[in-house]
């Protein structure tokens, strides 16, 4: 029970400017990687999630939907990074002396 | 929570932070994604093996699942289709916020501040989850009875509709959040995921393919904002700072998109060009100067800088290795080649730069619009590969063509203008476009991918 928000929506302000400062510097090459790596984390859910479903308290019906929430969570983290990582790993720089391709 | 998790979250925290910082230049951008999903796993490693954890088996068995499936998933997908993933990836995102806001309904009872916060993450999650499923069938241009999905739906009373969905939906949280354990709590909970959900539908049905890119970054600044609500529900800052990056981020390239296409998010979100923008502007007529893909390999062979246009015509063709073949016998012959980039050429935010990539141009020799626009007038041929609305100097010209005012690449200030095109029918906005009638444009019909090859096949006889 939050009986005292505020901390958090404090941390909640200063992320979205830290957020927005960080990614106004990224250049527009980059735009695909940074938005499947930013989804990526907000996959961050699966921590909630995890935390849901393994708690003791559950109804059957409750523990089906924390599970559900794991998996589909997990699927966007996952999916996510690897993703990013293949596209990221085709970016190359020009290679002026030797360009062996 | 104990001490040795809080500073795991501090440590994954930074890692987010320092990982988004990395994204911003080629250079380091693949080490920041490996530290982010580091900090990701930290954090969830540490919540695993954390205090209040009973059932093992079933979070290893959601765990094992989601994992197998995003890793087959990402390594299968190709290039082309990156748009559909990131799309299914933010809408299993947005379930997930969906469910575990619903977990924390059913499993606590919440009090004011938090019964809020769980309508949000139910809601957000929900409109995320739907809308992205439809940019998924819209973006892979599947049919539903027999109609394309992939073109803009509007029908009358749409924006009331709309409204009335949003203000309904507000007055369930209402009812929901001011007694979240009462009789009548349940049916604000249901009525809220239910219109959650139609919502997300009802968001992204007007809206064309050539908005895409807009829609992407709005569904993706959601996921973020519904893994914040959420990070609310359960009291976990560790939420609330990763769903605020991504909420920023999103937002941000929503807005350079709708910048790049002199557009304002309502005037997307109403519907597409065709239907809000009135006409098609001046009717241009001429003489349109058709050639042969012999007469393309003269021009190009003849010139000293070339510059590449692409656009989803590209992506449509999977041209993107033809072309790369193409530049380096051009660069070869001593031309300078280049490509120039418009910020919503494609499907998504940067798609073209992975798919040049994904061919092996580096990425040092794309430019952006604002770069190339000044230099265009010293380009000797300007090839443009499936791009339409992008390069339309209506754009820049007629005051009556919807599309006046979007920022476009200036290629027919090119001496010769290339483009490749199936045949003469209007772009995706079904607007006319002036470049193709202008005497130094040249156009070469068919396949671009063929067409291409024919150019190639030139080069190497």
């Amino acid at each position: 029970m939050i009986d005292d928000w505020f901390p958090l929506a404090l941390v909640l302000l200063l992320s979205i400017f830290l957020g927005y400062e960080l990614i106004s510097k990224v250049p527009s090459t980059l735009h695909t990687p940074l938005m499947s790596g930013s989804n990526a984390i907000s996959g961050i859910t699966l921590i909630g999630a995890i935390s849901a479903a393994g708690a003791a308290h559950n109804s059957g019906f409750s523990q089906v939907l924390a599970v559900l929430a794991v998996a589909l969570a997990t699927v966007n983290v996952v999916g996510g990074y690897v993703v990013t990582n293949r596209m990221l790993g085709m970016f190359k720089k020009k290679e002026r002396e030797g360009d062996l391709s | 929570m104990n001490t040795a998790t809080e500073i795991a979250y501090l440590v994954a925290a930074a890692s987010f932070i320092l990982g988004l910082r990395m994204l911003g230049s080629p250079e380091t951008a693949r080490h920041g994604n490996l530290l982010s999903a580091f900090g990701m796993s930290l954090a969830a490693l540490v919540t695993f093996f954390g205090d209040e954890m009973e059932n093992y088996g079933w979070v290893l068995f959601g765990i094992v699942i989601g994992a197998v499936v995003g890793v087959i998933a990402a390594r299968l997908v190709e290039m082309t289709a990156m748009p559909e993933m990131v799309a299914l990836f933010n809408g299993s995102g947005g379930a997930a916020s969906l469910f575990l806001g619903w977990v924390v309904h059913l499993s606590t009872s919440p009090n004011f501040f938090t019964a809020s916060t769980v309508i949000m993450a139910v809601f957000i999650g929900g409109t995320t989850f739907t809308g992205s499923l439809v940019a998924w069938a819209k973006l892979r241009e599947l049919t539903l009875a027999g109609k394309r999905l992939g073109g803009a739906y509007t029908f009358p009373g749409q924006r009331a509709i709309n409204m009335g969905v949003l203000i309904i939906a507000l007055l369930g949280g209402v009812v929901y959040a001011a007694d979240s354990s009462g009789s009548v709590a349940a049916g604000g909970l249901a009525v809220g995921i239910l219109l959650s959900l139609l919502f997300g539908i009802l968001l992204v049905v007007p809206i064309g393919g050539a908005d895409m890119p807009v829609v992407i970054a709005v569904l993706n600044s959601l996921s973020g904002l519904a893994a914040c609500a959420a990070g609310f529900a359960v009291e976990n800052a560790i939420l609330v700072v990763a769903g605020a990056l991504v909420g920023a981020s999103g937002f941000i390239l929503m807005t350079v998109m709708c910048k790049s296409m002199n557009r304002t998010l309502v005037n997307v979100f109403a519907g597409g060009f065709g239907a809000t923008g009135g006409g098609a502007g001046t009717v241009v007529d001429g003489v349109v100067q058709p050639i042969m893909a012999e007469d393309a390999y003269y021009l190009l062979e003849a010139a000293d800088s070339v510059v590449i246009v692409p656009g989803y015509g590209l992506a449509v063709a999977q041209a993107q290795h033809v072309v790369r073949e193409m530049s380096d016998l051009l660069e070869k012959s001593g031309a300078d080649v280049r490509y120039a980039i418009h910020p919503v050429a494609g499907r998504m935010p940067g798609h073209m730069n992975v798919l040049l990539a994904e061919a092996n141009v580096p990425y040092d020799v794309l430019a952006e619009m604002d770069d190339i626009n000044p230099v265009m007038g010293t380009v000797d041929v300007c090839l443009v590969v499936g791009a339409n609305d992008v390069v339309n100097p209506a754009a820049r010209d007629d005051e009556c063509s919807p599309i006046y005012g979007m920022p476009i690449i200036d290629v027919d200030r090119a001496r010769i203008v290339i483009v490749l095109k199936r045949s003469m029918g209007t772009g995706f906005a079904g607007i006319s476009n002036p470049l193709f009638f202008r005497s130094n444009t040249r156009m070469l019909f068919g396949d671009a991918k063929t067409s291409l090859q024919q150019v190639v096949s030139e080069f190497k006889d």
